[in-house]
């Protein structure tokens, strides 16, 4: 997936971490809910946060941001499944106010 | 305690626990009459024989004979035949199917239960274990007389119990890439329930070269996970998780703990997908993967991602064959054992550990000392040992002047010994956060620190065997 949206004018869509301030656009950042799964909640200590992030940022910089945040996390990067509102998505999917983003990294217990 | 004449506590107990063996060993035996005896009547009221046996295995005793089920069969499995959904057909499935179940612990234990009572035709189950007391709060089809014997036989006597017509196959051995392509073609569908990374994708790998369904089943924790892998064009482990989680994130029923009716739930989820898969009823949980939170009460499913074309197990470009699949490492692969046995690290020089029964003399020799439990809190609550000083691993380097502290005050202490400072001691369960601890203190200048080779455990096999455990 590349930036298609990059150039476009419509501020709605303007894609990345750019902020749309000098466009007029009334909602600049858009808050999510991060569920934490597993061994990411012995990670960050939560089963869910909320994150408020930028309008046009994508599901991988999220991680980013929550990586930054727990740099523990750094550890289940590579291997976990990402969902955005109970459905797998790619990195690149732009998140909407109110999505909920799971981190889900494999149990292997039993 | 054990005057008088009268039998101690410990000889009831003895006794009673040999009188349970043998009352084992008798139902066992009991078990197996029964099953030859119904192959026999059955043999003789249906001579036919099933045509699709390619593994001249017996037949389900019993056998469907031109798609009718015997009179036993329709009563024994009566509430499965009134189920529109379910009915005549998809019985006579589940009577032709057979399960490999990898695993006769938390998870096998429900689901073999499940698949013996519900008349899959045959059953594997694979496991080189033996019962352990601390299996039994969860581990639910042993029970307390086959605590030291084979999990497999313990687990097989107890699905001949529930159903004699139902062949039980008995794979007393670890399964490896050695012995995997070998087991698993002689079955339709494989239920993981096994315990560590390695296996995992050992076992999804295998499933791939074979062309199998998986019923993927985990548990930690208060957490479980079930998925069903390579099913009907869906996804295998390896396109979900190409690369194994690091050492640090694998985590262990036998370190981090587990609800014991965790498993038993995942478990009787995997019994039920495999019924689905064996009956042909339904949509399989392919493509999407359930979480069970045990504490909110909460099962959320997700959809997973599809099959990865660039998966190396299963994508388009795969080179897994069954010989390439034999020569691989998954060890190396995942960096940790495929037996469930705990780590055992060797960080720390010699002159730097002690053993057990030597720190137990240099105590009762009285030597000024601090002995500090590098263990979590909530384990120091089970057990310590007495004047043992808790501090966490993980908040050693916060605390570390309770350290000097008590060094201090035990060298005030101290009456006769001159010279030499208090000594300082580090334990924790096994010997390998003690190793870490002491690594950590050399560092700080606490160069006199030592760790207690093998932990408490060790404790409790050299010093004092009714030390608890766990």
């Amino acid at each position: 997936m590349t930036f298609g949206f990059k150039i476009l004018s419509t501020p709605i869509y303007t894609g990345e971490n750019m902020d749309s301030k000098e466009e007029g656009n009334g909602s600049k950042s858009v808050e999510i809910k991060v569920l934490f799964f597993a061994r990411a909640r012995d990670l960050t200590g939560m089963t869910h946060m909320p994150l408020e992030v930028s309008q046009g940022t994508t599901a991988h910089d999220c991680l980013n941001r929550l990586i930054v945040k727990f740099p523990g996390l750094e550890e289940i990067r590579n291997c976990m499944v990402l969902a955005l509102n109970e459905e797998y998505a790619p990195g690149s999917t732009v998140v909407k106010d109110r999505d909920e983003l799971a981190i889900i990294p494999p149990i292997s217990g039993g | 305690m054990d005057s008088n004449g009268v039998s101690s506590a410990s000889d009831i107990r003895r006794e009673i626990a040999s009188l349970e063996a043998a009352k084992a060993q008798i139902e066992d035996r009991i078990s197996t009459l029964q099953a030859q005896l119904s192959n026999c009547s059955s043999n003789g009221r249906a001579k036919e024989e099933i045509e699709e046996n390619r593994f001249s295995a017996p037949s389900p005793t019993e056998t469907i004979s031109d798609g009718q089920l015997s009179a036993d069969m329709i009563y024994r499995y009566s509430r499965h035949l009134l189920l529109p959904s379910f009915g005549v057909e998809a019985q006579a499935n589940l009577l032709k199917a057979s399960v490999l179940v990898i695993g006769a612990g938390g998870l096998g234990s429900p689901a073999l239960l499940y698949l013996a009572a519900c008349g899959v035709g045959r059953v594997g189950i694979v496991d080189h274990d033996v019962v352990e007391l601390n299996n039994l709060h969860r581990q639910i089809i042993h029970t307390e007389a086959y605590i030291g014997r084979s999990k497999v036989e313990s687990a097989a006597a107890a699905c001949r119990a529930i159903n004699s017509t139902v062949q039980i196959v008995e794979h007393k051995e670890a399964f490896r890439t050695s012995n995997a392509v070998e087991i698993m073609s002689k079955y339709d569908i494989v239920v993981d329930a096994t315990d560590n990374v390695p296996s995992r994708y050992m076992i999804s790998d295998c499933c791939v070269v074979l062309g199998k369904p998986l019923i993927s089943g985990a548990a930690l924790g208060l957490e479980g996970q079930l998925t069903v892998y390579n099913y009907n064009g869906g996804p295998c482990y390896r396109c979900l998780f190409p690369t194994p989680p690091p050492t640090t994130a694998c985590q262990r029923c036998a370190d981090s703990g587990v609800l014991g009716v965790v498993p038993g739930i995942i478990g009787c989820l995997q019994a039920l997908e495999a019924i689905k898969v064996a009956g042909a009823i339904g949509e399989p949980l392919s493509g999407r993967m359930l979480l069970f939170d045990a504490l909110s009460a909460r099962i959320r499913i997700v959809k997973i991602r599809g099959r990865s074309l660039q998966c190396e197990a299963c994508g388009e470009n795969t080179t897994l064959t069954p010989q390439k699949f034999r020569d691989f490492d998954y060890e190396k692969f995942t960096q940790s054992p495929l037996s469930t046995s705990p780590l055992k690290l060797n960080l720390l020089p010699t002159n730097a550990r002690i053993t057990s029964k030597e720190y137990n003399e240099r105590n009762i020799k009285g030597e000024a000392h601090v002995l500090v439990d590098v263990r979590p809190s909530h384990h120091y609550k089970i057990i310590s040992l007495p004047k043992s000083l808790n501090i966490p691993l993980a908040s050693l380097e916060a605390r570390l002047w309770e350290i000097s502290a008590a060094l201090g005050r035990d060298e005030g202490d101290k009456t006769e010994n001159d010279g030499s400072s208090a000594s300082l001691y580090v334990i924790c369960r096994r010997g390998n956060d003690s190793q870490r601890a002491v690594e950590y203190l050399h560092k700080m200048g606490f160069t006199s620190a030592k760790d207690i080779v093998g932990g408490l455990e060790s404790w409790a096999n050299d010093v004092d065997p009714k030390f608890p455990t766990y």
